[in-house]
């Protein structure tokens, strides 16, 4: 019988990465501090012992040197997996992102693969400021050839990257740094689950329904559905059965199962850490008005950042996190009981 | 040229006062943090990175500049922050998050940004290369003869952006400082792990500007260093890169754990303290007096212990005001 452990989301990257290292030779790590450090968020633990230097390779602060360079190994055959320390990094390289690894299969007609793991750490809520607590999911999932992952819970994160790693495209892996279980930051209870020995995949563009309810859907993903799935138990309390949906990927984006339930609830609540404007709450609205106009009897409510810079000071950073209590209210509005 | 009375006391004045500060941050920064230290709960917000060790880079160069003259700084900004002038009690609050910040909570210890002298800073690395080479070219379009200083880490120099700035520099031969605080450590990456040459300050001719390397956080040859490239810049001669040799007495951050780094580092490096050994020159040369100094250290401290006591009492902002400044 397999066996499985819990493990928190940082232990559980760090194995998938293992894994599949010890499978295929082409695969190696590289970013800042992912050797001795383990990664700043843990999600090297115990690669540079096992694999060595040569393979775990600590780079200087130089983004758009190692991620270009990340790009031209996966081109030459290599399977990179590059670590963005936080995503707001993306900053001074997203050329090598978006304008050579987004890009270069559909220039050569698919003769040329880009098989780059590019993984990230994302989000706020431990007071860090504009420039490293941002979630830019969408500023990725907008790029067309991207594929963008950005799971809630160590279970989704260990078949999720192993998927990432075998994908022959370039894949944006977005973990959320206070899902990883450190040591140091807090993270929600459901994020350390149960985790399989062995190696396997999660499949892209699929949902998965963490809670079943007739009343409301709420769409979520990465920190947000822990917030969803906090709201829901509140909602019960006051007679509303909501539905959780997690996404777990951005691109491609599992529209299918959003329909299908917002058909039987009527109602839907998108809530996303990400910018509020322009967003993956807009886009998922959208899917499902587009498709079906007349399912919705409320109006469907999104759940964000404000469209201002992640501010510092505590007070002001909780006040403008999509969290439990913001995403029940929501539900309340739109199933008009609140 | 050496340095008159007044410089080497003012420079002592802003070694001990940023040493002071950071050494009383490390530990109010852990109150609410213990025993188990969280990084978002506790009475300090957010990530802090002190610079205790490091002090000559920015007495040293700061003492020759005015108001007027633009400073970039880094993630690790608050001791050359204090050198350049930035309102010490505002500035506290700012780190505290509170109403009475500099930004009034809304960017904290990596983001201070004091215009009344010029002082801003950034979390991203490098990045702040290039504003540097624009306040001065602001200056000269307007023809102000303030200059720029650009703080960045010996992590820096590995950043397209850094090499970019120092070419605009060197085209356009514009008055700005480039200061690399070397201490060797970028979190856990050694400099020579992560950078091809030994001394940043040869890649200075590539940019056609003079180079100079500072050893051992030597205060007393970094202000005549930074002395000619002041003066050299507010003349319309151009810039330098001016690499120091300095010390990093605490983790990269605080709560970090430092598996990376040698037992006996810190040790070995607090022999030799910049503010020790200033401490020294001063008495041996009998420019001045023991009392005199111990004068000098009180009032900093006070003045930091006020700085503290102001942020303490300063209000949280109202949650709400997140939403005001993106535009004006
Ligand atoms: C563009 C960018 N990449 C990575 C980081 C994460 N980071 C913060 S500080 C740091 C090390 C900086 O080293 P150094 O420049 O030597 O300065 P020090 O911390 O030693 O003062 C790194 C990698 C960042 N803030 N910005």
């Amino acid at each position: 019988m397999p066996s499985s452990r819990k493990l928190t989301v940082s232990r559980a990257m760090s194995e998938a990465i293992a894994q599949e290292m010890r499978a295929d030779p082409q695969t190696f790590v590289m970013g800042e501090d992912v050797g001795a450090f383990e990664g700043v968020f843990d999600s090297t633990l115990g690669l540079l012992e096992e694999f060595g230097e040569e393979r775990v390779r600590d780079t200087p602060i130089s983004e758009t040197g190692f991620i270009g360079a990340g790009v031209g190994a996966a081109m030459s055959g290599m399977r990179p997996i590059v670590e963005l320390m936080f995503v707001d990094f993306i900053g001074v390289c997203m050329n090598a992102v978006y304008n050579l690894a987004a890009k270069n299969t559909y220039f050569s007609a698919g003769n040329c693969k880009v098989p780059m793991v590019l993984m990230t750490g994302t989000g706020g809520g431990y007071n860090d400021a504009a420039q490293h607590s941002q979630a830019l999911h969408a500023t990725f999932a907008h790029l067309p050839g991207l594929k963008v992952v950005a799971p809630s819970n160590a279970y989704d994160a260990k078949g999720l990257l192993t998927t990432a790693i075998r994908d022959d495209n370039p894949v944006v892996y977005m973990f959320h740094k206070g899902l990883q279980g450190l040591v140091w930051m807090a993270s929600p209870a459901g994020a350390a689950t149960e985790v399989p020995e062995e190696s396997y995949t999660i499949p892209f563009g699929e949902a998965r329904t963490v809670r079943s309810g007739r009343d409301v859907t709420i769409v979520a993903i990465s920190m947000t559905v822990h917030g969803a799935l906090a709201a829901a138990e509140e909602l019960a309390t006051e007679g509303i059965e909501a539905e959780v949906i997690d996404l777990r990927t951005l691109v491609p984006l599992d529209r299918d199962t959003v329909i299908e339930s917002v058909k039987r609830t009527g109602h839907l609540v998108v809530a996303d850490e990400d910018y509020r404007s322009y967003g993956l709450t807009s886009e998922v609205i959208t899917s499902v008005v587009e498709a079906h106009p007349d399912y919705l009897k409320g109006p469907p409510q999104r759940v964000a950042m404000p469209d201002i810079p992640v501010p510092y000071s505590r007070p002001m950073e909780d006040a403008m996190l999509p969290n439990a209590e913001r995403i029940a209210s929501a539900a309340r509005h739109t199933t008009g009981r609140g | 040229m050496s340095a008159t009375k007044d410089d080497l006391l003012w420079m002592y004045a802003a070694m001990v006062k940023a040493r002071y500060y950071e050494d009383t941050m490390a530990t109010v920064y852990m109150e609410g943090k213990k025993p188990k230290f969280d990084i978002g709960a506790g009475l300090v917000p957010g990530e802090m990175h002190l610079a205790a060790g490091q002090e000559p880079c920015a007495a040293g160069v700061c003492v020759h500049l005015r108001n007027d003259d633009t400073v970039t700084a880094p993630h690790r900004p608050h001791h050359v922050a204090i050198a350049k002038g930035v309102d010490l009690n505002r500035m506290t609050a700012e780190i505290f998050g509170r109403v009475d910040g500099l930004g009034g909570g809304r960017g904290g210890h990596m983001h201070l940004f004091d215009p009344a002298v010029n002082f801003v800073c950034s979390g991203i690395i490098a990045e702040g290369a290039p504003p540097a080479v624009g306040a001065a070219l602001g200056a000269r379009m307007n023809g102000r003869d303030a200059i720029a200083v650009s703080y960045v880490g010996e992590g820096a120099p590995n950043q397209g952006g850094f090499h970019e700035a120092l070419n605009l520099a060197g085209v356009w031969q514009l008055p700005v400082v480039f200061i690399i605080e070397d201490n060797s450590w970028g979190i856990s990456v050694p400099k020579s792990k992560s950078t091809a040459v030994a001394d940043n300050a040869i890649r200075a001719p590539g940019y056609a500007m003079p180079g100079v390397r500072i050893e051992n956080n030597d205060v007393l040859t970094l202000y005549d260093a930074a002395a000619d490239a002041v003066a050299r810049a507010r003349a319309g001669q151009g810039p330098t890169l001016i690499e120091v040799e300095t010390y990093r007495y605490y983790g990269h951050f605080q709560g970090d754990p430092e598996i990376y780094r040698p037992k006996d580092e810190v040790k070995g490096l607090k022999a030799k303290d910049p503010i020790d050994r200033l401490y020294h020159y001063l008495m041996d040369n009998q420019i001045t007096d023991s009392s005199d100094l111990e004068a000098i250290a009180q009032r900093c401290r006070e003045e930091v212990d006020a700085a503290y006591a102001f942020a303490r009492k300063s209000p949280e902002p109202a949650p709400e005001a997140a939403l005001e400044h993106v535009f004006v």
